[in-house]
């Protein structure tokens, strides 16, 4: 088969003072027609601007120093402004990870996938919308006719990048570039877009390219794969033979660090509860006007649970389930309507703000967004003193503390006198993690706090937590959207789903015999889910 | 951050522009110790006409050159003090209402409106009439017109962080409100508020002139813009009387709105219109 599009030697220089002198180094790869290739790495490793380099969308300051990308016998890196322009949409097409910005707000659907026509000159008014029609359609978006008509706002994640897809395919391109589309929906719905576009490309016979940081769903979709790193690529071959036998290293680690769902050994759980949750209750009430009913959003209904001391309680959901709202509802950052909070023998529900800040301590969080959580303009050591020291611990007596905690999150106590900025992701919810433990607290709440990571730093940080646990016999209340994740670290699993607790069990239990259908559809859709049971049948 | 301001050619100009007109300023005392309002040669004499008068004398035959020092000094004293006082009014008020929202933020922002509704230049020039024109409620009349903006980016500013993860981080923490309000997030709001500062104080000079062109300056300083007054009826026979603090006037308040996108790209150098390196 010929190759639809081929790279050679491909080398993006990054501007001075960046990390690196290349941005991607000397790659080259071929994609067949109606192949799809998988581009895998960490973040930084280069993936991303491989195909902005193709579609021409470069930031300033960075540019192609060498190679060549043929593309039907043409250049593309050195074809002029006005024909990559010709080429882009029609030839090749792009969709992006959130569609909510990739999309114009203020456009109808129908008429931002017509705009791809009318861009190019084709067709009449009437056809294109007709054509859009067929175009949503075949993408899966129900209720076609009204579809069209919508804003983006009125769409879900899923049905945005539905019609991110169709405007794709509007001029049946022959390669598709998709960067990370999957990454910021839920699993059940990222399942139904990558069969979407398995499903596409048999029927169109499109090349695909798919950048991914995700194991799961190459093994889900891949026929080739290419594994980059710093801007190289490290591994290449095709699917079956780079998940099951990988040569690099640094495939192995990233492989390694993968939470495959093999399931941790059952442990011994306390009696003595650390969080008893009591019929707790927190609706949302928006808009609500003169003549607009009030919206109102079960967000926590009636769920009852218990985290008993030294246990680790996985917390899954989809987005909207809830979940966050319980956390957060369980620290008092969010009161709620009703139903008590018993940490301790104290019901942090019904305490009043003054009383609660004096209680304050025995319940902490860690955040999911390492960057937002802590104070840019605050050195790390007073992030970590100034709860100890409000609450009346002696000043030295408080710095100590924070300087061992810095050593057994694995940072050392010289980060103490430094600012955030001076420290990666990983490093940051390390620091995220002792400060939350400098309060003494009796129970963690995590909320998602691994998801924004890399794998290889997820790893890290899901060992350094169960070490923690066992180390200080901590009690977690470890809130993610993530089976894999909650499967190798948590003793119990509870699954949300609008607001209601679905189920709850060890884990596993919920990964071998799960009894609510709702549960089994996460199981299934969680990426690679075939893959990673063949491999756990060996170990 | 500092070297990024340095690396800006603009900024650079205007650090240099406003330091010259700053020294002019302070060592204007020695250079004219006679003062601004001595009378030291005939009226209208045109620049260079006479040695020791580069900048020619005034219609009462007063040595424009150290007019122009001594007005420098009036200029930036109440371009300075006012942004301060506005300052002073605004920040406390949009942090408020920022960060307690409700009722708080209702009232303090109608009260806010109730000063944005009245136009500028008319509110400065009512006040500075209803008081006796001095520096100093020439300088509080300004303050009291600039303040607006200041609490409603200040607000916006605070809004934006307290939702930041840090913030409830500091909750859990124990902390109390104002100390949250004061320690963790009004630091993140400094930015944008130097930035604006940089630019009220051009705009507190202008009102400056602007009041003193109508008459309304202090009688017992030298103002810039008294002396664009005075010269106006004379414009035509005599051009150097009002070009030179026009052209003061120009570069002082240039200096200032160059800094202040120096510092504006300093601070948030992804938002900076020039293509980053």
């Amino acid at each position: 088969m010929s190759a639809t599009l081929t790279i050679e030697r491909l080398t993006i220089g990054l501007p001075e003072g960046a990390d690196r002198p290349f941005a991607v180094e000397n790659v080259s790869f071929d994609i067949d027609k109606g192949q799809i290739l998988c581009v895998v790495g960490e973040s930084g490793s280069g993936k991303s601007m491989t195909a902005n380099a193709l579609m021409g969308l470069l930031p300033q300051g960075v540019e192609v120093k060498s190679g060549r990308a043929m593309f039907e016998a043409r250049d593309v890196l050195r074809l002029p402004e006005v024909e990559k322009q010709a080429l882009r949409g029609a030839q090749i097409a792009m969709i992006f990870q959130e569609p909510m910005t990739a999309l114009n707000p203020l456009m109808r659907i129908g008429d931002q996938i017509s705009e791809v026509f009318a861009a190019h000159g084709l067709y009449t008014q009437s056809e294109r919308r007709k054509r859009a029609l067929d175009l949503v359609r075949e993408v899966g978006l129900p209720d076609p006719e009204k579809i069209i008509r919508a804003y983006p706002f009125q769409l879900s994640g899923g049905q945005r990048q539905r019609a991110m897809i169709a405007m794709a395919l509007a001029l049946e391109p022959k390669l598709l570039i998709a960067d990370e589309p999957t990454t910021a929906l839920d699993v059940t719905t990222q399942a139904q877009i990558l069969k979407l576009i398995l499903d596409l490309r048999k029927k169109r016979g499109m090349a695909v390219m798919f950048i991914t940081h995700d194991f799961g769903v190459v093994a889900e979709i891949a026929d080739q794969v290419i594994v980059m790193r710093e801007g190289k690529v490290v591994e290449r071959g095709d699917a079956a033979s780079v998940l099951d036998n990988p040569q690099h290293d640094y495939t192995k680690r990233l492989l390694d660090a993968i939470p495959t769902g093999k399931l941790p050994e059952a442990r011994e759980l306390s009696d003595t509860p650390a969080l008893e949750i009591k019929n707790l209750r927190k609706t949302f009430r928006t808009g609500g006007g003169l003549f607009k009913p009030v919206r109102e959003v079960h967000a926590v209904d009636d769920v009852s649970l218990t985290v008993s001391r030294g246990e680790v309680l996985g917390l899954v959901g989809e987005s909207g389930s809830g979940k966050s709202t319980l956390g957060r509802t369980a620290v008092r950052l969010v009161t709620p309507d009703g139903g008590h909070v018993m940490v301790g023998g104290v019901d942090l529900a019904a305490l009043t703000e003054e009383e609660l800040r004096r209680q304050r301590n025995k319940v902490q969080m860690v955040f999911q967004d390492p960057y937002a959580s802590l104070n840019p303009r605050q050195r790390i050591m007073s992030a970590l003193t100034d709860g100890p020291i409000n609450r009346g611990v002696p000043k030295e007596k408080a710095q100590a503390k924070a300087k061992e905690l810095l050593e057994i999150v694995g940072l050392g106590p010289d980060a103490a006198m430094r600012y955030p900025h001076e420290f990666s992701g990983g490093q940051r919810q390390r620091i995220g993690i002792a400060r939350a433990l400098a309060m003494e607290p009796e129970l963690i709440i995590a909320d998602e706090a691994v998801s924004a990571l890399d794998v290889s730093i997820q790893a890290q940080v899901l060992d350094l937590l169960r070490d923690l646990r066992e180390r200080l016999s901590l009690s977690i209340l470890f809130i993610t959207h993530d089976l894999r994740v909650a499967a190798q670290l948590c003793d119990r699993i509870a699954v949300m789903q609008k607001g209601k607790l679905v189920e709850i069990g060890r884990v596993d239990e919920i990964f071998l015999s799960p009894k609510q259908e709702y549960t089994r559809q996460l199981l299934a859709a969680v990426p690679g889910a075939d893959w990673a049971q063949t491999e756990e049948v060996p170990a | 951050m500092w070297k990024r301001f340095r690396s800006n050619m603009g900024a650079m100009i205007g650090v240099v522009l406003l330091l010259s007109v700053i020294v002019i300023a302070m060592i204007a005392p020695l250079i004219f110790s006679d003062g601004p309002w001595q009378m030291v040669q005939r009226p209208f004499l045109a620049p260079f006409a006479v040695d020791g008068l580069p900048l020619g004398t005034d219609t009462l035959g007063r040595n424009v050159a150290a007019q122009l020092a001594y007005g420098a000094r009036v200029s930036l004293l109440v371009g300075l003090v006012s942004t301060v006082v506005a300052l002073l009014i605004g920040v406390p008020l949009g942090a408020l209402a920022g960060f307690y929202g409700g009722y708080v933020d209702e009232g303090a922002m109608r009260f806010t409106e109730f000063f944005q509704t009245i136009p500028n230049f008319a509110l400065a020039i009512v006040l500075v009439a209803i008081f006796e024109p001095t520096l100093t409620s020439i300088t509080i009349a300004i303050a009291i017109v600039s303040w607006p903006p200041v609490a409603r980016l200040v607000r916006a500013e605070v809004m934006s962080v307290r939702t930041r993860e840090f913030v409830d981080a500091a909750r859990l923490a124990g902390l109390s409100k104002p100390r949250i309000l004061i320690q963790q997030v009004l630091p993140n709001t400094v930015s944008p508020i130097i930035v604006m500062a940089s630019l009220m104080v051009a705009t507190a000079i202008l009102l400056e002139s602007s009041l003193s062109f109508l008459g309304l300056g202090d009688p017992n300083s030298m103002s810039w813009g008294y002396m664009i007054g005075a010269a106006r009826t004379v414009i035509r026979t005599s051009w150097w009387l009002s070009f030179f603090p026009g052209i003061a006037i120009v570069i002082t308040v240039l200096a200032l709105n160059l800094i202040g996108e120096g510092l504006n790209d300093a601070f948030n150098p992804h938002l900076s219109r020039k293509g980053k390196a």
